[in-house]
């Protein structure tokens, strides 16, 4: 009955010190060398001081920016130490009333553009973190940037485009436009 | 569905099926030692087992084999339990984390060591780096070792004849680890990192925003607890949030193993939905890859171990099978989206420029395709890693997750568990076919018999109650019911959902409950126990009554188990016994919410 007792006891020692020690030591010692900025967390450097990170997306309310998608953190949107989607079950009337609200929002930020709105823009992420939206979201924002800033649509549509990725080796995942990224241009731009 | 869908799903059916071969000859090659690697590493593994003064060259008998199990287990367990309540006077705490609850603690301690992998606690607001690492990292590794040691042993009872013993397992696990799961794990850590995946020891980044958030900030009183109002709802004030603070760790090794090792539990608490845990495509298709990765490989193992590769790949071919169907369901109900959403104006039309479809609590990046396939993999696997919140599915979207893990985590399922499982069902399905022709049934030449039937029968029902059984005291109970975050059928669903992921030890969640209470971190922490334990001991016994056996050349009566017939047959053995057990209960969630949205859909287009 105890004859396994000390082999499973220094066994585990030993393997916590190979699993939970070295291994880990060994990814990150290697990470910061072969991927310096990614192992960080992608931080964007200003005058070398972070101002936010490339994969984590922040909350924009003002019409001169490009709106991320809605965020279900608590107690504010985008909280990056407690990420969380809002889990509303499909037919929760909670979840109606939220999508109905953003689409109002959204409506009264730019009078007369009745495209219908992208789903993604008025639907909480898995994250409430995510830093993408699609670029149909983007396309259904860039006259109301334009207006606001005075810009020609094509050269909003431009600062789009380059914060646009598209699906990875051609066909993995989904095109996308990063939020912060598009913004942070747009202020530099204008 | 655009082409672009099949596509990525064809590309990783296709990766999947094509590594499990090479894998599969090399672990075979590593468990009988035959391997180079092996070999050289010899000293090192030495040096391990005279440190724990363990014969290699000794054999257990079954028994035996499963006191080290248990032993190793419960130790683990006990490791885990106190890293988490001592954590607060422990280092590499940047963030200052306090001791974990008991009963948080202990639903945390059995979820790692049973390989399930639940998470009733936010990560990145609760674990400190150091029970990151030593607790949990270790646990990820070690239990999916163990599962691949309990499955050779019950391959070596076929294997064998008229043997008393089934190997030694701390040669076993030493080998899964060190051989398997450690390698893999380093590349694929890195991997991830290049992708943006973080991994470091700093504390918590702190950037300005852009703009900054307006919110209503609970008022706190002395000591720290929210204050209320004479009607109990909590006072807030306006406040302004100009800052982020960004959680960093060293997630990239963890999230490496979690997926090996079919784990799931994540380094942040959204899983892998987080950026920092899966930033890009890629990053997802290398998790996702890594989830079937083991287990499909298990598959090509088992046939050389038992001398016919032709049994492996039946085998891998029935849960393929069963995996693709599902899969079809979740990707069409998802992107065919909520009728709720379209009726409020959104737009869920597919297109170029959008993936379209039912996008609550799914991530950009990885759209409806991705999403849906994780969903699949991870519950076919016993892995419940989540890259979307699966509590936001649509009513079928939710129920193919759901089901996957009502079948007892046999479709792929977890590493070694999941095919120790299946060669279960294989022995149940040659146990009918021998009822209906009147032989005494045989698998892979050793006869089936009384004691070999009634080990399986309990490795087939213990899970069934334990989900069953779980989720009916939960819904008699109030403190079952004040968990569920969702009105109507959906609260059923949570509740349903929570135990069969407990029950089957698979860790995924519709994460709207609040089951970091005392009841539900006893009540699912002990599903969890006995599901992981009361299955692995039978199987170790059926290992041990096996190898005692001789074969039996097949005959005329013999029923080929190597056949599509057989494959078939052994698909609907698993899926007559998951359809039975579960409809009924599955009829009180996500089909009369499903009912429930085709009253919405007909509202907001006509009955047509």
């Amino acid at each position: 009955m105890f004859k396994e007792f000390r082999p499973a006891l220094v066994m585990l020692l030993l393997l916590t010190v190979i699993t939970g020690i070295a291994y880990p030591l060994i990814v990150t010692g290697l990470g910061r060398v072969m991927f310096s900025n990614p192992s960080n967390g992608s931080l964007i450097m200003k005058e070398d001081k972070p101002v936010g990170s490339l994969l984590i997306g922040q909350p924009f309310s003002d019409p001169k920016h490009f709106w991320s998608r809605p965020s279900a953190t608590s107690p504010y949107a985008y909280n990056a130490s407690a990420s969380s989607g809002s889990n509303q079950g499909p037919l929760n009337p909670a979840l109606k009333e939220a999508v109905e609200g953003r689409v109002k929002a959204l409506r009264d930020a730019d009078p007369g553009n009745n495209a219908a709105v992208p789903v993604d823009l008025v639907t909480a992420s898995a994250s409430g973190l995510d830093p993408h939206i699609s670029p149909a979201a983007a396309e259904y924002q860039v006259r109301r940037v334009a207006r606001e800033r005075k810009m020609a649509e094509d050269r909003v549509r431009a600062l789009v485009a380059e914060a646009t990725e598209g699906r990875q080796l051609g066909f993995l995942g989904e095109p996308r436009v990063n939020v912060l990224k598009l913004n942070l241009a747009l202020d530099a731009a204008h | 569905m655009t082409a672009n869908v099949y596509l990525q799903v064809i590309f990783y059916l296709v990766v999947l099926i094509a590594s499990a071969k090479p894998l599969g000859a090399y672990m075979a090659a590593v468990y009988e030692g035959s391997s180079r690697v092996v070999r050289w590493l010899a000293p090192v593994e030495n040096a391990l087992y005279r440190l724990c003064g363990v014969d290699p060259q000794q054999e257990m008998h079954w028994t035996r084999y499963a006191m080290a199990v248990i032993w190793f287990s419960l130790l683990g367990t006990l490791a885990v339990y106190a890293l988490q309540r001592l954590q607060v006077w422990l280092p590499l705490n940047p963030q200052g984390m306090g001791n974990v609850t008991p009963d948080s603690a202990f639903n945390t301690a059995t979820s790692f060591a049973t390989n399930t992998n639940w998470q009733g606690y936010g990560g990145e607001s609760t674990m400190s780096y150091l029970t990151q690492m030593l607790g949990l990292t270790v646990q990820n590794f070690v239990s999916a070792a163990t599962g691949m040691a309990v499955l050779v042993a019950l391959i070596r009872g076929f294997a064998r004849q008229s043997a008393q013993t089934i190997g030694n397992f701390w040669v076993d696990l030493t080998r899964s680890t060190l051989h398997i799961l450690l390698p893999l794990s380093l590349v694929l850590a890195l991997a991830l990192v290049s992708q943006g995946v973080v991994q470091t020891f700093s504390a918590y980044v702190t950037v300005p925003t852009v703009e900054s958030v307006e919110y209503d900030k609970p008022v706190l009183d002395a000591d720290g607890q929210p204050k209320k109002d004479e009607k109990g709802a909590p006072i807030t004030e306006k406040a302004a949030q100009k800052e982020q603070v960004i959680a960093v760790g060293p997630a990239a090794s963890q999230v490496a193993i979690k997926q090996l090792g079919t784990n799931g539990g994540g380094f942040f608490n959204v899983n892998s939905a987080h950026p920092l845990e899966n930033p890009t495509p890629l990053s997802n298709f290398l998790e996702m890859l890594s989830i079937l990765l083991i287990p499909a490989a298990l598959c090509y193992m088992f046939g050389v171990m038992v001398g016919d590769r032709r049994q492996g790949w039946a085998i891998l071919s029935a849960m393929t099978i069963v995996l693709v169907v599902l899969l079809a369901l979740c990707v069409g109900a998802e992107q065919a989206g909520n009728p709720v959403l379209a009726g409020a104006g959104a737009d869920q039309v597919a297109s170029a420029t959008q993936s379209g479809g039912n996008m609550e609590g799914k991530e950009t990046r990885f759209g409806i395709a991705n999403s849906a396939l994780w969903a699949t993999v991870t519950t076919a696997a016993s892995n419940g890693s989540v890259n979307a919140m699966h509590d936001s599915f649509t009513p079928l979207g939710g129920l193919v997750p759901m089901w996957l893990m009502q079948l007892g985590e046999v479709i792929f399922g977890g590493v070694g568990s999941g095919l120790y499982g299946m060669i279960a069902f294989a022995i149940v399905a040659v146990f009918v076919a021998g009822l209906m022709i009147g032989r005494t049934p045989e698998y892979l030449g050793k006869k089936i018999e009384a004691f070999e039937i009634k080990m399986t029968a309990i490795v087939v029902l213990v899970p069934l109650i334990m989900v069953l059984g779980g989720t009916a005291i939960a819904v008699m109970l109030e403190a079952g019911r004040a968990g569920v975050a969702n009105p109507g059928a959906h609260a059923f669903s949570e509740i349903l959902y929570a135990f069969s992921s407990a029950g089957n030890n698979n860790g995924s969640a519709f994460a709207g409950i609040s089951a970091n209470t005392p009841f539900y971190n006893w009540a699912l922490g002990v599903a969890m126990l006995f599901s992981r334990f009361w299955i692995v001991v039978p199987v170790l016994a059926l290992a041990g009554a096996l190898a005692a056996k001789k074969k039996v050349a097949p005959g005329s009566g013999t029923l080929p188990t190597h056949t599509p017939l057989f494959v078939f047959f052994l698909i609907g053995v698993v899926v007559v016994v998951g359809a039975l057990s579960f409809i009924p209960a599955l009829a009180l969630g996500p089909l009369v919410e499903h009912l429930s949205m085709q009253v919405e859909h007909v509202t907001l287009y006509g009955s047509k």
